[in-house]
């Protein structure tokens, strides 16, 4: 038992100090004044997490956030489970789309979301003139309606990759003679997949709406490379609300009241969408 | 039957995404070889001659050979101490899981995957400053230690699928734990390790927040930090930036060229565990 405990307890140690201390510390914090600097504060009990829900910017990023992930976290997963199932399929060059797809999870996402701010600066108002939707041809991100939308389409782009490996390993634990005993039945290919493929890869569907919406909810990166949180504050996600506000503008202790609330909420979310989608995975 | 066909429509589906995922690159490659006269007369066509100093133009700029050093010493010393403590830790919570400490730990170290980050980040930088470690190896820290919440279910699910007589048999003859580990569980552990290898790899070298709180000298930045310094300060150079972009994607694009197969069937391992 000795090297055991020896093998675990220092890593331990400096989780909790790294890890556990940093979310108390930040719990505690959000009970007084500080702004971050000073060198004394007090204790205010409630009175910043009342202050959260008055905070319109709070509640606009907690809706944008809301928005985005929900859409993404849809998109992203039609998307990657129909690349999937076209890369499960007998196509041509499968080695080769096989790896060209799941290249996006190797990049940064800081990286691609400047090369598409490039590109809609430059050509979505060509592709668009060129498609005749007058409506869309503004740069998406200096639109008010459209920035939001402009960064689903990126983070569509670099994350679907991971998503669609997934769903491709769910594919392939399928049997196949499940296929040929629905074709002997005559069922179409609408049929078997909602008959055989989807709920076979139930358990698969279930991590990565998990996976997505949580990770999709501390949207960050993409946020700070096409908007910086504009145009008029509407792209502001509630990680970029408390690095920016939380490190410089003197909210250090209501940041922080914001932080706790947004975690009670993903782990929440988490939990209710985890009890749900298993709950589903046995019925069906 | 159904297997030997080609599917058209499918393959057809895959060429049309290929082209939308093969675009942005080709742009960048596109913007990082002219100059700024060439970009205004037509972004896509093929330059009449290829720019190659503005990658050197560039790297000087974002000082990239610093940089990359900064970047590669992370990400080698992450992965590295990664595999060889993350392992040993969910090796000892694996063998005695009847426990109720170590299947505490479990659970405490897997729960914490759903505490968001912005949480603990506005006190990790006055904690991690008050300790001097708000540097390259602070930040080398805390990828090791925040690893482990995701790498413990990785190793403990695989060490699961192992057969559980093999490192008794050692501790019979008299080997210690250690050795046992070492000697025996570690080297079996490769499959695992390779997925935990590359996941920790693709983070560390991607990571941008992280190095955004931490790092306040210049000279300590990563690549992506280096990049969003980049914008504030030249973000005039669109050729610049893109030759940038490109020099800061290119090692991680060179190694995925080579070990490509490798990397995914990594990856799916890890996630179907």
């Amino acid at each position: 038992m000795g090297s055991y405990m020896f093998m675990v307890l220092p890593a331990s140690i400096l989780f909790l100090i790294f890890h556990t201390i940093p979310a108390l510390m930040g719990i505690f914090y959000s009970f007084t004044d500080w702004n971050g600097l000073r060198p004394t504060y007090n204790i205010i009990g409630f009175t910043n997490y009342f202050n959260v829900f008055k905070d319109m910017d709070i509640l606009n990023a907690y809706l944008f956030t809301f928005k985005f992930a929900i859409v993404t976290t849809i998109i992203v997963n039609i998307i990657s489970l129909s690349i999937a199932l076209a890369l499960n399929s007998n196509v041509k060059f499968k080695n080769f789309f096989k790896g060209l797809y799941f290249m996006p999870y190797i990049l940064s996402m800081l990286i691609v979301a400047y090369i598409f701010n490039y590109f809609f600066a430059n050509f979505w108002i060509d592709i668009m003139g060129y498609l005749g939707i007058e409506k869309w041809m503004v740069n998406p991100l200096g639109n008010e309606k459209g920035s939001w939308l402009a960064i689903v389409f990126v983070t569509v782009w670099q994350s679907a990759a991971f998503n669609t490996v997934l769903y491709l390993a769910g594919l392939q634990t399928i049997p196949e003679d499940l296929y040929e005993a629905s074709a002997l039945d005559g069922a179409n290919k609408w049929k078997e997949f909602w008959g055989i493929t989807f709920p076979m890869i139930a358990p698969f569907f279930t991590i990565n709406m998990v996976l997505s919406l949580k990770g999709f909810l501390q949207v960050f990166d993409q946020v700070l490379a096409l908007t910086g949180g504009g145009p008029f504050g509407v792209t502001r996600s509630i990680a970029l609300l408390i690095y920016k506000d939380g490190f410089s503008g003197n909210e250090f202790a209501f940041q922080s009241a914001n932080a706790v609330i947004y975690f009670v909420v993903i782990v929440a979310i988490s939990f209710i969408q985890l009890r749900y989608l298993q709950k589903r995975e046995m019925n069906l | 039957m159904r297997l030997n066909r080609t599917n058209w429509l499918s393959t057809c589906f895959l060429i049309a995404g290929s082209i939308f995922l093969l675009f942005p690159l080709y742009m960048t490659f596109m913007l990082a070889i002219k100059n700024n006269q060439e970009i205004a007369n037509g972004v896509l066509a093929f330059p009449k001659v290829f720019r190659w100093e503005n990658f050197s133009i560039a790297a000087e700029k974002i000082d990239y050979w610093q940089k990359f050093r900064n970047s590669a010493l992370i990400t080698v010393l992450t992965v590295t101490f990664t595999l060889f403590t993350n392992s040993f830790v969910a090796y000892a919570i694996k063998k005695n899981f009847d426990h109720k400490f170590f299947k505490g730990l479990y659970f405490y170290f897997v729960s914490a995957m759903f505490v968001p980050f912005p949480i603990i980040m506005l006190p990790v930088v006055k904690l991690t400053s008050k300790f001097g470690l708000d540097n390259l190896y602070g930040l080398i820290v805390l990828y090791i230690v925040y690893g482990l919440s995701f790498n413990v279910l990785l190793y403990v699910g695989y060490l699961k699928s192992l057969p559980q007589e093999l490192d008794e048999a050692a501790r019979v003859d008299g080997a210690t734990v250690w050795q046992t580990f070492w000697k025996i569980v570690f080297p079996l552990l490769a499959p695992i390790n390779a997925t935990v290898a590359i996941i920790t790899t693709v983070w560390a070298w991607n990571d941008f927040l992280l190095p955004l709180i931490m790092l306040d000298q210049e000279s300590q930045a990563t690549l992506p930090l280096a990049q969003f310094i980049f914008q504030s300060k030249f973000g005039q150079d669109t050729n610049l930036a893109f030759a940038s972009y490109l020099m800061a994607m290119a090692p991680m694009l060179i190694v995925y060229m080579l070990a490509q197969k490798w990397i995914i069937s990594g990856v799916t391992r890890g996630a179907v565990k």
